[in-house]
């Protein structure tokens, strides 16, 4: 590959796009400009490679751009907001499954022994190694993480016996077949190139380590786990960079794998857990800690839409914390006429969004988006939890563990030291529920067992609707 | 099966056990609904009111008792009305089996099943029948209302041209449910109001009214007994809060006292020279007057001046608002019936099972079921949980040494690293390193609202592996090619469906 100054330049241009693309996106004024910033960049790191370094095979090319791009375009077009995180997940495990697509042909590529020799081959095939490595548990991990955001596989955690031994014996191996890899390759010629074996064991390993490693995480982690998996992506796609000795591919992947790192970042302090804590899996599982559900902690008061509408009547100022139990009754079209509706009267009505509601990250900001709920009176948790105590009415509707009293309550509890929202500071909250069941984390909300609190029972959106109609 | 309301014969008493409003309701469990002429006259019902609500009309309280199967009153039956009752009648009133033995034994003897609503169990379930709670919350307001009557001046302050007026200061002595009235209706009214209790828990409930709750400083006593009553306290204590309340009584212009003890009379707080040392014309309203009072000085049933100071000592509070009254005891009357009739078919069944109608049930068949055994769950929290201080936890010293040696290792690890790479893969690793840090300093400042959107579009953005797919599409070796193929058409997805969703959700974010 010789030198080209003006795939060079256009790839700088294109990693500057790209930057101006994430930071765009620090608010909604700017996040459209961000987007097509993005666009473009990818366009014209397209462009450029097509028109530099490409030089036959043109048609196979346009063909695949073609299917790929259309099938791209239909599932964005088609897919429900509700769905967003499955889609997410699924278009992770594609850049996994390219990135160890790239890296096997990396591997068979005849010029790689002439072109590297010594410690240069060494890391090259570590870099070939890595690459496919990461590529392999970003692919796996994102399947059985589609699989159980799109309810195709059970929520609960999958925890095997010695889970953790299982996974250092895994990357022992892993490490020791990299060894055997690099030992092997240099033997291979051009045309039957060594060190098959290792790779390919150690391709299988990683995907299982994939699966085994979100498998083992409980439904309230997904925020974490589909960030982690964003992050993972990005580190794929750097490792390849290193592999073929390409700036833009490693700039790309490690401003993506930061971006996801520190999102998993901040979803993990939203529910005060270790990183370490969320990836060991298990949440809900709580060992060593005994459930406070046990205790009969007293009646619930459960209240109906009319008795709801007129609480909402007499209110001025009104919270309506979602959580994921707003995106799957699909409420958040009736969530927003009711704001309306309640607005119209000059009462004061905002969300109140934990950063952990709802299955991935900004989850809950994306539908009430859809709903067309003004984004100025959608607050995140820091903003408005010192409000609570001016707070007339609180309506949660499908969320638990966000607003568990017992997580500052209990320190020692399994979701002890989580910030949540403070809504029984307010006069009174209107809890929708389906039923008295546990929120992910298994744990009783003492909550709904407050003098303060309403249950109202049943499908979050018969029930708003009702509540509507009384209005 | 056929209730009957009569008439209360107890004089002075206003309320009737039910009302149209509520008579409706209760025949849509199935029962027939017998009351009797005038019942609710003074309560403001009429008859016709009840009639059109789809009540018989009885002409007599005779007719009323030959009629029905359940008798509902607000006053135990007296006089009369007890050789009216005959065997196999229900009979639902306020009954106090503990102040009454007397009567008890004659409802037993008659084989009558009574239900005392004094005695429905405290728990969270029965809060919609505590009639008790119903009606101390009217003596509470009203109490505040004869105070204000008797007061001869404003209860808020104001400055006006003719001068400033100062806000009268009220004290309540006793914050359960008629206490926490008195202060929300005091309240309302402008004054200054202060609350004092002998159990600490109340505090919260206190000042949730905006009122100040005088804290007795006394380690170790915890004045709540069984069922979220108060309970008899020490010798030290009551010595304490005599001070406390002495100290006040010359400084407040109303006294509003409602502290009770079950089955026990009511504790003596306000002396004669507490009164004595209030202002003139300040007000003292004793809702304990019938248990004997809290103030040494009233009387029960009357209103008297005494030391200048304007006692009042109505043991009918609740009667005085009486439509408000009968509204709410009809209520939890009505929830009593509901609980007990659980096909809606107008049968009456005494489920002995039933914690709350076990508790309510003072006798039947000739059998006497009163004192109920203990309830199982309490209304107020169970404070007799010792509170352990959590043993100190050794507080996490942020060690400084950690991060040094993670960056210590770090930088040897690197430094190993560049003695051993080639020039290539340092200058990539250079960019790798410059480039986590650009994004790091980025995405803190993505907005969290957005950050569903930030993961589509770097996920878009991720497929930039593509360009690695594109390196090989030229290559001789077919299988290189095709596999090249593959993956620009799985990254082709990704790419412009990321981007797409992307614009999708970012269009939805409008104000």
């Amino acid at each position: 590959m010789q030198f080209n100054g003006i795939l060079v330049v256009s790839y700088i241009i294109a990693t500057i796009l790209f930057i101006l693309a994430l930071g765009g996106l620090s608010n909604q004024e700017t996040a459209r400009r961000g987007n097509w910033y993005g666009i473009v960049g990818m366009a014209i790191a397209l462009v450029a490679t097509i028109w530099g370094i490409v030089s036959q095979a043109y048609v196979e090319l346009m063909v695949a751009l073609l299917i790929g791009g259309t099938v791209g375009l239909i599932a964005a077009r088609r897919v429900q907001m509700t769905q967003m995180p499955e889609l997410v997940a699924i278009l992770h495990s594609l850049v996994g499954l390219a990135a160890v697509a790239v890296g096997f042909a990396n591997f068979l590529d005849p010029g790689r022994l002439a072109h590297y020799q010594g410690v240069e081959l060494t890391i090259h095939d570590i870099e070939t190694y890595i690459g496919i490595l990461i590529g392999a548990v970003t692919f796996s991990g994102s399947v059985i993480a589609f699989g159980k955001l799109s309810g195709r596989i059970g929520g609960k955690p999958l925890i095997l016996p010695a889970r953790h031994w299982l996974n250092l014996v895994l990357l022992l191996v892993v490490i020791w077949f990299a060894y055997q890899f690099v030992l092997q390759s240099p033997t291979g010629t051009a045309d039957n190139p060594a060190g098959w074996l290792p790779l390919i064991i150690m391709t299988v390993l990683s995907l299982l380590f994939g699966i085994h490693m979100v498998m083992a995480i409980g439904g309230a982690d997904m925020p974490v786990v589909v960030s982690m998996l964003n992050s993972y992506s990005g580190w794929a796609a750097s490792a390849t960079g290193f592999m073929l000795g390409n700036d833009l591919l490693i700039v790309t992947g490690a401003l993506v794998g930061s971006s996801g790192a520190i999102l998993s970042y901040i979803m993990c302090r939203a529910m005060n857990r270790k990183f370490l804590a969320v990836i060991a899996g298990g949440f809900g599982t709580s060992e060593g800690t005994q459930l406070t559900g046990g205790e009969d902690q007293g009646e619930v008061q459960p209240i109906d839409p009319e008795e709801t509408a007129a609480l909402l009547a007499d209110a001025e100022e009104v919270m309506i914390i979602p959580g994921y139990g707003m995106a799957v009754a699909q409420a958040q079209h009736i969530v927003h006429e009711l704001t309306q509706k309640l607005r119209e009267r000059k009462v004061n009505v905002r969300f109140g969004i934990h950063p952990v509601a709802g299955r991935m990250p900004g989850h809950m900001n994306v539908l009430l988006a859809e709903a067309k709920v003004p984004y100025d009176i959608v607050f995140e948790m820091d903003e408005i939890n010192e409000d609570f105590p001016d707070i007339d009415v609180s309506i949660v509707i499908g969320a638990n563990d966000i607003v568990n009293p017992s997580a500052l309550e209990d320190p020692e509890g399994p979701i002890g030291g989580m910030p949540v929202l403070e809504c029984w500071k307010g006069k009174t909250t209107i809890v929708l529920k389906r039923s008295m069941a546990t929120g992910y984390a298994g744990v009783q909300n003492p909550l709904f067992f407050k003098e303060n609190t309403r249950m109202l029972f049943g499908d979050a959106k018969d029930s708003l609707d009702a509540v509507l109609k009384a209005l | 099966m056929k209730i009957g309301v009569p008439r209360e014969s107890h004089p002075g008493e206003r309320r009737v056990a039910t009302t149209p409003e509520v008579a409706a309701q209760i025949m849509k469990l199935g029962y027939g609904v017998v009351v009797q002429s005038g019942a609710g006259a003074e309560a403001s019902f009429s008859d016709d009111a009840f009639r059109s609500a789809g009540c018989e009309i009885a002409a007599s309280r005779k007719d009323v008792y030959d009629q029905c199967d359940i008798v509902m009153k607000v006053r135990a039956p007296e006089g009369d009305e007890l050789g009216m009752l005959r065997s196999g009648q229900t009979l639902i009133s306020f009954i106090w089996p503990a102040q009454n033995p007397d009567l008890l034994e004659t409802l037993t003897g008659r084989g009558i099943t009574a239900l005392a609503m004094d005695s429905v169990p405290r728990i969270s379930r029965a809060q919609k029948m505590d009639a008790l709670s119903s009606m101390a919350n009217i003596a509470g307001y009203r109490a505040v209302v004869e105070a204000a009557q008797h007061f001869g001046r404003f209860f808020t302050g104001q400055i006006t041209a003719a001068g400033k007026i100062p806000p009268a200061k009220v004290l309540v002595i006793g914050a359960g449910v008629a206490g926490l009235a008195a202060i929300g209706a005091a309240k309302s009214m402008g004054a200054i109001v202060r609350s004092f209790d002998t159990r600490p828990e109340v505090k919260e409930q206190v000042e949730s009214m905006d009122a100040e709750f005088l804290m007795l400083e006394f380690e170790g006593e915890d004045g709540s007994g069984e069922g979220g009553y108060a309970k008899v306290m020490s010798k030290e204590f009551i010595e304490a809060e005599m001070a406390l309340f002495a100290e006040q009584a010359k400084d407040v212009d109303i006294i509003i006292t409602t502290a009770l003890i079950p089955g026990k009379p009511a504790p003596r707080l306000i002396t004669a020279e507490m009164v004595e040392s209030m202002k003139d014309g300040s007000v003292v309203v004793d809702l304990a007057a019938e248990q004997g009072g809290n103030c040494e000085l009233t009387e029960p049933g009357q209103v008297v001046v005494k030391h200048g100071v304007t006692l009042i000592g109505y043991t009918d509070l609740p009667s005085r608002l009486a439509a408000q009254s009968s509204q709410l005891y009809g209520t939890n009357l009505r929830h009593l019936l509901t609980d007990m009739t659980p096909e809606k078919d107008g049968q009456l069944v005494v489920d002995m099972e039933d914690e709350v109608i076990r508790g309510a049930t003072i006798c039947r068949g000739g059998e006497t079921t009163w004192p109920p055994p203990a309830p199982k769950l309490s209304a107020a929290p169970p404070a007799a949980k010792p509170a352990v201080p959590p043993p100190p936890k050794p507080e996490k010293k942020k060690s400084v040494a950690g991060p040094i040696i993670a960056m210590v290792l770090g930088g040897l690890a690197l430094l190993g690293l560049g003695s051993v790479a080639p020039q290539d893969f340092m200058a990539h690793f250079t960019v790798f390193v410059l480039a986590c840090f650009v994004g790091y300093m980025v995405i803190w400042n993505v907005t969290p609202a957005l950050h569903t959107p930030l993961m589509s579009v770097t996920n878009a953005i991720s497929s930039i592996i593509v360009i690695g797919a594109l390196m090989q599409i030229s290559s001789d070796t077919a299988l290189i090619k095709w596999i090249a193929v593959a993956t620009v058409c799985i990254t082709a997805v990704n790419i412009f469906g990321g981007f797409a969703v992307t614009r999708r959700m970012l269009e939805m974010f409008r104000k």
